[in-house]
């Protein structure tokens, strides 16, 4: 007999009596609003929200903050050509020497602040965690509550996707917290206004 | 390791040596609890939250077997490698087996304490391969030769200045600095330099979703994903009791499980990974170890519902003044001391014995794991079994006799109090390990039934 056999033969001796599954597992959250909780739980995990009206206002807006930074790369057409590094590698172990990366996220949660990435924007899955600091753009509109009603939106049927809420950070020597770890040091999130 | 067991109490009293450094640890660990009551008292559903979570595991339980069966079904049609291991000898085994096939003798892993339990790091670096730790707290207690002292902190034992004199023996820091900023700061760098340089990478696993063969790893600091999206080769390890049904149900445990832990909403990272990226391997691999026969224990099966957040450890008085070492398993704690006498009783006989049995872990388990209930019914089945020493079932044989026959109960009571009172030397001394680290009240002249027996005939 396999072990595969074995364990499950074992489980199926030895598990309970049936019970049943709860018949409702979800909670509404009733901010005041929304996009407020969604940028204060983010302040509270060292992230700056910064509103733009569209993606032109984008384009100056992170022409204005990074003006000094190298190695810049994007996963958003409009910054094309803000960016000098290109995201057209085969090996992700190149994307080592990225400064800023500014990144296409598909919505947010308010009661935690995490933002929802996966394949479907990103080209390597390395990227939000081996850039120096990460940047996502988000539709203003794409904010839920809490994370009943993200599961329900969620219908990402790709290989890997997660969900990110501030940057990396540690707490291991002595309860002190610092950021940046391992992934990104530092992490700013753009609302855009404008419906796409 | 073959290392001879100290047993909890022993090891506490120790740990109890160095009293500032005691309190310390007490006041730290207290502090993560703390921050757990207030984040989950933001949110007006905690109880209820906590009771959905309690029926999700209690279902999955009952169908153990079937979601299993469901998720590997799906895993592999996602293009990943499952595989099945009864035991801590054939994890490892499977894991040797997968480097060697690609001729790997260097690896990265996340936090996983199924590997701590089947100690996997000493069985790799037997057979020639070097594994690195990348939490930052393993890496830290890695470097020390130690294991976690905690499944959330592993390194929540140490101060700030045992790691700067640790990273200046070993990464070269500045001797004397104890900065955690700049501590962390040369751990990034050289765990950046592993993360760059190997092609595997192990990570556990959090939740199996049984309807998406998908699972997730939660860390703060990115090294799961760091690791895995890194490597040719990922090796994830779970436990099977880490399978849930639904991809919705992950709303239930990822609200709960970081409050909880470290009082964060969130961990900074909660990671679904289901299909390995073009031109990588995936392989899972499904634990028993022991969880199958314990699934079978109606009084001891609930401890499988436990999802790992170490809430009942930051809570536990005894854990935080006597530290995780001195439970002696690779989990600690009041969870650890339910689950580590299923894995060997005469090992861990003691454990269930380390606990005041106030029920505080019961009351912030985020499952509702009956923790204290589970200690309790322990010790009855250990003692029954001959698996405690004879003096400590002397002990309780003879509290039985006194207990259970009043009239020798009051005379005990009246003889104790007259000894306390007129002889302290006879109980106040070394022999009696009750007056260690206590100072006694004074015994009082009359028992209560004493008193009311007067008073009702007055």
């Amino acid at each position: 007999m396999t072990s595969r056999e074995k364990i499950l033969q074992q489980i199926r001796v030895n598990k309970p009596s049936e019970t049943i599954m709860p018949l409702s597992i979800r909670f509404d959250s009733n901010f005041e609003s929304t996009e407020n909780k969604f940028i204060e739980t983010l302040t509270a995990i060292y992230t700056e929200v910064i509103v733009v009206k569209n993606k032109e206002a984008l384009v100056a807006k992170v022409g204005e903050l990074y003006a000094s930074v190298v190695n810049r790369a994007t996963t958003i057409p409009e910054l094309g050509a803000w960016a000098d590094f290109s995201l057209n590698v085969s090996d992700p172990h190149e994307l080592e020497m990225i400064e800023i990366a500014i990144l296409q996220a598909e919505f947010g949660v308010a009661e935690n602040g995490a933002v929802w990435i996966s394949d479907r924007y990103l080209s390597h899955r390395a990227l939000p965690f081996i850039t120096q600091n990460l940047a996502f753009v988000i539709q203003r509109k794409a904010l839920v509550n809490n994370m009943h009603d993200a599961y329900e939106r969620l219908q990402d049927t790709t290989g890997w996707g997660c969900f990110i809420a501030g940057p990396s950070k540690t707490a291991d020597i002595e309860q002190s917290l610092v950021i940046g770890a391992h992934g990104a040091r530092s992490m700013v999130i753009f609302l855009l206004e404008d419906e796409e | 390791m073959s290392k001879a067991i100290i047993e909890h109490s022993v090891a506490s009293e120790t740990f109890n040596k160095d009293e500032p450094y005691v309190d310390w640890h007490d006041e730290t660990l207290w502090f993560v609890r703390q921050k757990r009551d207030k984040s989950s008292k933001l949110l007006p559903e905690w109880e209820q939250l906590r009771e959905v979570a309690s029926g999700i595991k209690n279902y999955v339980l009952s169908h153990m077997d079937e979601l299993l069966v469901s998720f590997e079904e799906k895993a592999k049609a996602n293009g990943v490698h499952v595989h099945w291991a009864a035991d801590a000898a054939e994890h490892n085994e499977i894991v040797l087996g997968l480097l060697r096939q690609h001729n790997i003798d260097k690896m990265v892993k996340s936090k996983s304490m199924l590997t701590e339990e089947c100690h996997m790091n000493d069985f790799l670096s037997r057979n020639g391969i070097e594994v690195i730790d990348t939490d930052l707290g393993e890496r830290i207690v890695q470097l020390r030769n130690e294991p976690p002292s905690h499944i959330v902190l592993p390194a929540i034992h140490l101060k700030k200045k045992d790691i700067g004199d640790l990273f200046h023996e070993h990464l070269g820091t500045e001797a004397g600095a104890t900065d955690p900023q700049y501590l962390t700061e040369a751990a990034r760098q050289h765990l950046r330099d592993k993360f760059l340089t190997r092609r595997a990478a192990l990570t556990g696993v959090n939740f199996a979703v049984a309807e998406t063969g998908g699972f997730v790893v939660s860390t703060n600091e990115g090294n799961a994903d760091m690791g895995a999206h890194l490597a040719d080769i990922h090796i994830a390890c779970m436990g099977f009791e880490k399978i849930i049904p639904k991809q919705e149900h992950l709303g239930v445990f990822l609200r709960l499980l970081a409050r909880s832990a470290t009082g964060q909403p969130i961990t900074t990272y909660s990671s679904h990974f289901k299909k390995p990226r073009e031109g990588q391997e995936m392989h899972i691999i499904i634990v028993d170890n022991g969880r199958s026969t314990q699934l079978g224990r109606e009084d001891f099966r609930n401890s499988l519902k436990c999802i790992r957040c170490g809430a009942c450890m930051n809570t536990c008085p005894v854990y935080r003044r006597s530290g995780g070492h001195s439970y002696h398993n690779a989990v600690a704690g009041p969870i650890g001391s339910i689950l580590a006498p299923n894995l060997d009783m005469t090992k861990n006989a003691d454990l269930p014995f380390a606990s005041t049995l106030c029920g505080s872990c019961s009351n912030v388990c985020p499952v509702k794991i009956d923790i204290h209930d589970q200690l309790y019914k322990w010790r009855q089945v250990l003692v029954k079994g001959g698996h405690v020493p004879q003096a400590k079932e002397i002990g309780i044989k003879a509290m039985s006799i006194v207990l259970s026959q009043p009239r020798f109960y009051q005379w005990s009571g009246r003889l104790g109090r007259s000894v306390m009172r007129t002889m302290p030397f006879m109980v106040n001394n070394g022999m009696n390990p009750w007056y260690k680290q206590r100072e006694m009240p004074e015994p009082p002249k009359e028992s209560f039934r004493d008193w009311y027996v007067r008073n009702r005939k007055e």
